[in-house]
């Protein structure tokens, strides 16, 4: 298969080139967030205040790593389930956030986000979190110490594989590639 | 009466929450390489390939295969002349949770006060313990990683009587379906039928303990396990929801009986990351 190497944070260029099944190596400087971070932040801008972490432009990864043994940048670190922050990103791709990666489908608002602020949505292999693991060169706590495995990253990743679900012009991987292998009237 | 010592339940406890979430069963791994096979979508083979690699790495490691090492679901069978000495069980259960989870650096993902604040406990206690009475003078442990995102799709139904077999499979496969990819496929499904409402959740989450694809001693149910596993791989879902025919590996069930008034299903979706470990003491 094709990989498309591609540098983060995604520039304008690159996000309208890339489409949904496009399988793509992804290297430079991803945030992590999840759960309770994305409640936060989305406080945060609703009350005016400043956020820990410029997210124009970045891309922000749905990730709650296990811990680093020794001698180890990070522990496991796939993506979880991106749904759970449906409610909060369309928030947040208002206010600059052009790429996310995660695992499944995302909601018809998050969709219609999507194309209106031409940003995309990449699917990593979700349980994959010792392979993916290997391609974090370095990993820092910057925001939200206290909450433990939800807090704030900033990850250098190197190839960290990706694949493109939602892109700017509406495609969406996992409707089309689910209704392709579907086989009705059974 | 045989005594067993509460500190060697703890121990043992250790010992398994670290290796189930670094070494993924034997009959996982065939069903993934068998799957790699049979599977039409060359991204669901590349994805099946690389979860079989991800094995390798955690295996070697001792990196875990995920990094949601899961609710530490425990199970323990108590043989009705055993006798726990030097300390309360329950403690003992917990404490292994707590040193397997800080000494083989998992991630501790239990949070206090669900509905609110939500602080991490940072030991990922408390555990959830299920303890049956059993003959013998032996205790079986068995330490299940649950982890939240195939939790979360889990599903009850108090199916009228009169919807039977069709209504328990069109069921099953609307909460294959629901699921999608988010429950990280492909998954092992188990189900409970029969019971209460409560007991009928414990029997399809035991299900997933039996070995992955053995079938239902009963004829009839196993011939139903075989008709929901076909409709759900007709689904399309595919290895994590991007297309396939491999959305289940497997279909568990496990059957009760049942008052008059009621038909309980239950679905608890195992994903492919199906980490269990046991020991006898």
């Amino acid at each position: 298969m094709k990989n498309i190497r591609i540098k983060s944070p995604i520039d304008a260029a690159t996000i309208a080139s890339l489409t949904a099944g496009t399988q793509v190596l992804i290297s430079g400087v991803i945030y992590v967030a999840r759960d309770a971070a994305h409640q936060r932040l989305v406080w945060s801008l609703e009350k005016g205040e400043p956020l820990p972490v410029n997210i124009k432009g970045q891309t922000i990864y749905y990730m709650g790593p296990s811990p680093a043994p020794p001698g180890r940048v990070i522990g496991a670190a796939g993506p979880t389930t991106s749904s759970r922050m449906d409610i909060y990103t369309p928030r947040l791709l208002a206010d600059g956030l052009k790429a996310m990666i995660g695992k499944g489908n995302r909601s018809p608002e998050v969709k219609a986000a999507i194309k209106e602020y031409k940003a995309i949505y990449f699917t990593a292999i979700g349980g994959a979190g010792a392979l993916l693991a290997k391609t974090i060169k370095k990993a820092d706590i910057i925001a939200y110490e206290d909450l433990g495995a939800e807090a704030i990253m900033r990850l250098e990743v190197e190839d960290f594989p990706a694949i493109v679900a939602n892109d700017i012009y509406g495609g969406d991987l996992f409707e089309q590639a689910q209704s392709q292998y579907r086989i009705d009237g059974d | 009466m045989r005594e067993i010592k509460a500190s060697v339940i703890a121990e043992t406890i250790t010992r398994l929450s670290q290796e189930t979430n670094f070494d993924l069963g034997e009959d996982v791994l065939a069903a993934l390489k068998r799957a790699v096979e049979t599977e039409e979508s060359p991204l669901g083979k590349e994805i099946l390939s690389q979860l079989l690699e991800n094995a390798r790495i955690a295996r070697e490691e001792h990196i875990p295969l995920c990094q949601d090492c899961g609710t530490a679901v425990v199970f323990l069978e108590i043989g009705q002349e055993a006798h726990v000495t030097g300390g309360d069980l329950s403690t003992a259960v917990s404490e292994g949770v707590s040193r397997g989870y800080t000494r083989g650096y998992l991630r501790k993902s239990m949070v206090r006060q669900p509905f609110s604040a939500r602080m991490n406990t940072r030991d990922n206690t408390p555990p959830i313990i299920h303890t049956e009475i059993v003959p013998g003078d032996h205790i079986r442990i068995t330490v299940m990683p649950k982890g939240g995102g195939a939790e979360n799709m889990s599903r009850l139904a108090m199916l009228k009587p009169a919807e039977g077999r069709q209504g328990v499979i069109d069921f099953m496969v609307k909460a294959v379906n629901e699921a999608g990819g988010r429950a990280c496929p492909p998954l092992i499904v188990g189900v409970g039928i029969g019971g209460t409402s409560d007991t009928v959740m414990l029997l399809a989450k035991k299900s997933l303990l039996r070995p992955l694809g053995q079938p239902n001693p009963d004829p009839e149910t196993a011939e139903l396990e075989q008709t929901i596993l076909r409709k759900i791989n007709n689904l399309g879902i595919g290895p994590l929801g991007l297309g396939g025919r491999t959305t289940a590996l497997a279909v568990h069930i496990q059957t009760m009986p049942a008052h008059i008034a009621s038909l309980p299903v239950a679905v608890n979706l195992q994903c492919h990351s199906a980490r269990h470990k046991e020991a006898v003491l």
